[in-house]
């Protein structure tokens, strides 16, 4: 690597990035797998339109209710539609909802969190009391009533998940900035006379993200399972978009034994997508806590 | 000896007076639960009589004496008393607007299919995690340990939504078997009882009990390298024996604590699997209310299943601490 110059780190960067891929691989084969898994998942989302081999919406009488075969790979449906390619355009939009849904219940979620932590007292009580009463709520039924309410669309499905999952993350980002709140830098800063904002801003976040980072990766998991479950039940994404719970619901509802690809095909990426996410959010926390643990053993031992 | 009984009586009072405060105390919380769900249904959707009344046009007298019929027309904190007061002498939030009935029969027909549902799967995880967990543990990277984590990923991972589908449909084209369409309560026909629940009390406790083989996996590996352990087996003392009677008391409090986290989890699979297979319960209630815009059920189901999440939770926690003798009952220690 030494014929990269030494003051443009970016090469070194990029090759050091690709170097790490092999090593990963070997030391966490599932972490790898995972990766690779939710990367084509995502690659197939947003390539539909070139993945696809149909035009997902496009119905053909002729080809009603055909098996998988080279002409459609995961066999077409009751109103002859390409299941292949409305899994990989539904791929789109439970994904795009379960990324939306855990961004809208990160932000809010981490900021709530974090400044309840750090005020303590009072606000930290009363907003804790808030917490409780929403975690009281089976995340289903807080989604379901939400989505109720703000009636039928993608981004209601969306923001209903991120509230159902927004008091969780609140929760584990006060948890983790409970943790760090009385180390010595924080104390440090506090000492020369930095201001609030700067403190949770430059030091508690910044050191109490990576364990809610994990977390949420797992969530994101949750909320494409939520989305699905919303669809299926038929409170989620507005038809004509193909979403995988609604594709399993109409599987299910009007050709489950003619079509049993239909009901299939959209669970198993859906499988593939939670499975994977749920590895990578296991994996990252395992690395989490042996980094930490490398970290606090030589202090331990003194 | 005497001193004993008198410390005794005490902890018992102590107990008593703890289980009254957090019997208490669930009062704010079911208030405020029902607060959030009832600004949720009345402030969001704006006008109710034009979501009622849907893509249908209707003219603005109708739409007047629907209104006046819904009490829509008092102000908010009159409904919600209203509504509250409801809750109290047994109307249980009026009536459904699909189909006239009173949501009090509604919920005596509904609540027992749910409790059953939870209730299995809650004993079946219990009764088969311990004996997992333990397997797992001593066992550890061996290849019973590898099959349960393998089993547990999957519990944990895989939607129930699609492993319900998948079950039926495997039932149907090998066996041309489905569960039978009307449900029986245990005491009519206790066959077809188990034939209809069967299937969704499996997958839910597939992925109940993953949760809790994984805790007591973990906590019973934590407890082989505690000290009375060591003791109990420098004493000599049979493998077995070291695990049930020291390893698997120390495993049980984390598993038991998991069954009250994980009981939200639970009423939302209890909400897909109930309507996947048709089972008449709280959670199929809701799905179809929440379909047909039915807001005085919805209200009143969503509060339900709120309670009953909180009403295990108190179960739980009073189960921990019977477990537990270390626990304290003091009020301020509670929560």
């Amino acid at each position: 690597m030494s014929h990269y110059d030494r003051h443009n780190p970016q090469p070194r960067k990029l090759i050091r990035f690709l170097g790490g891929i092999w090593p990963l691989t070997r030391a966490r084969p599932l972490a790898a797998l995972a990766i690779t898994a939710l990367l084509l998942v995502i690659s197939a989302a947003l390539l539909a339109d070139v993945v696809a081999t149909h035009d997902p919406l496009v119905q053909d009488v002729s080809q009603r209710l055909k098996p998988p075969g080279a002409e459609h790979y995961f066999g077409t449906d009751g109103f002859g539609r390409d299941i292949f390619s409305r899994v990989v355009h539904g791929a789109r939009v439970s994904l795009l909802v379960g990324f939306a849904a855990v961004v809208m219940a990160a932000v809010p979620g981490i900021s709530i969190g974090a400044l309840s932590a750090y005020w303590g007292g009072k606000p930290d009580l009363l907003i804790q009391r808030i917490i409780d009463v929403l975690l009281g709520f089976p995340i289903l039924v807080l989604a379901l009533i939400m989505a109720v309410a703000l009636g039928p669309s993608t981004i209601a499905v969306a923001i209903a998940i991120a509230l159902a999952l927004a008091p969780q993350i609140a929760r584990l980002a006060r948890a983790s900035v409970l943790s760090i709140k009385g180390d010595t830098y924080v104390e440090a800063a506090r000492a020369v006379g930095a201001s609030s904002f700067r403190i949770i801003w430059r030091h508690l976040l910044p050191n109490s993200f990576p364990p809610v980072l994990a977390q949420v990766t797992g969530y994101f998991g949750a909320a494409v399972v939520a989305e699905t479950a919303l669809s299926f039940i038929g409170l989620g994404v507005p038809p004509p978009f193909p979403s995988w719970g609604r594709m399993l619901q109409e599987g299910a509802r009007q050709y489950f034994e003619a079509a049993p690809w239909a009901t299939i095909f959209p669970g198993l990426a859906l499988s593939v997508t939670v499975l994977s996410s749920a590895l990578l959010g296991d994996e990252v926390r395992d690395w989490l806590d042996r980094k930490r643990a490398v970290a606090i053993e030589p202090r331990s031992r003194e | 000896m005497a001193g004993q009984g008198v410390e005794a009586a005490l902890k018992l009072n102590e107990m008593y007076r703890y289980i009254a405060w957090r019997l208490a105390l669930i009062v704010p919380t079911v208030l405020a639960a029902s607060t959030v769900i009832f600004l949720v249904m009345r402030v969001l959707p704006g006008d109710i009589t034009l979501v009622i009344s849907g893509d249908v046009a209707v003219n603005p007298e109708v739409r007047e004496t629907l209104r006046e019929e819904l009490g829509l027309n008092d102000s908010l904190h009159i409904q919600y008393g209203r509504w509250l007061w409801s809750m109290v002498n047994g109307e249980f939030g009026g009536r459904s607007l699909e189909s006239q009935e009173a949501i009090g029969s509604m919920i005596g027909r509904q609540l027992p299919v749910t409790l059953l549902l939870t209730g299995y799967t809650i004993l079946l995880s219990i009764v088969v995690s311990v004996p997992l967990g333990l397997l797992a543990a001593t066992w550890k990277d061996r290849w019973p340990d590898r099959l349960v984590r393998v089993a547990t990923l999957g519990g944990l991972a895989l939607p129930h939504l699609w492993i319900a589908l998948l079950v039926l449909l495997g039932l149907l084209l090998l066996f041309r078997w489905s569960p039978p369409i009307i449900y029986d309560a245990p005491w009519t026909d206790p066959w077809s009882h188990l034939q209809v629940m069967a299937w969704p009390t499996l997958i839910l406790a597939w992925e109940y009990s993953s949760h809790l083989v994984r805790v007591t996996r973990s906590s019973a590996l934590e407890s082989f390298n505690q000290a009375y352990v060591t003791t109990a087996r420098s004493k000599g003392l049979p493998g077995y024996v070291v695990v049930l009677r020291h390893v698997l008391p120390n495993a049980l409090i984390p598993s038991v604590t998991m069954v009250g986290l994980q009981i939200g989890m639970l009423i939302s699979g209890a909400l897909i699997l109930e309507t996947i297979f048709g089972l008449p319960g709280i959670g199929r209630g809701l799905v179809r209310a929440a379909i047909s815009r039915d807001y005085p059920v919805i209200q009143t189901l969503a509060t339900l299943l709120v309670v009953l999440s909180l009403v295990v939770n108190l179960v739980v926690d009073m189960l921990y601490r019977v477990i537990d003798p270390r626990v304290s009952y003091s009020v301020d220690a509670g929560h």
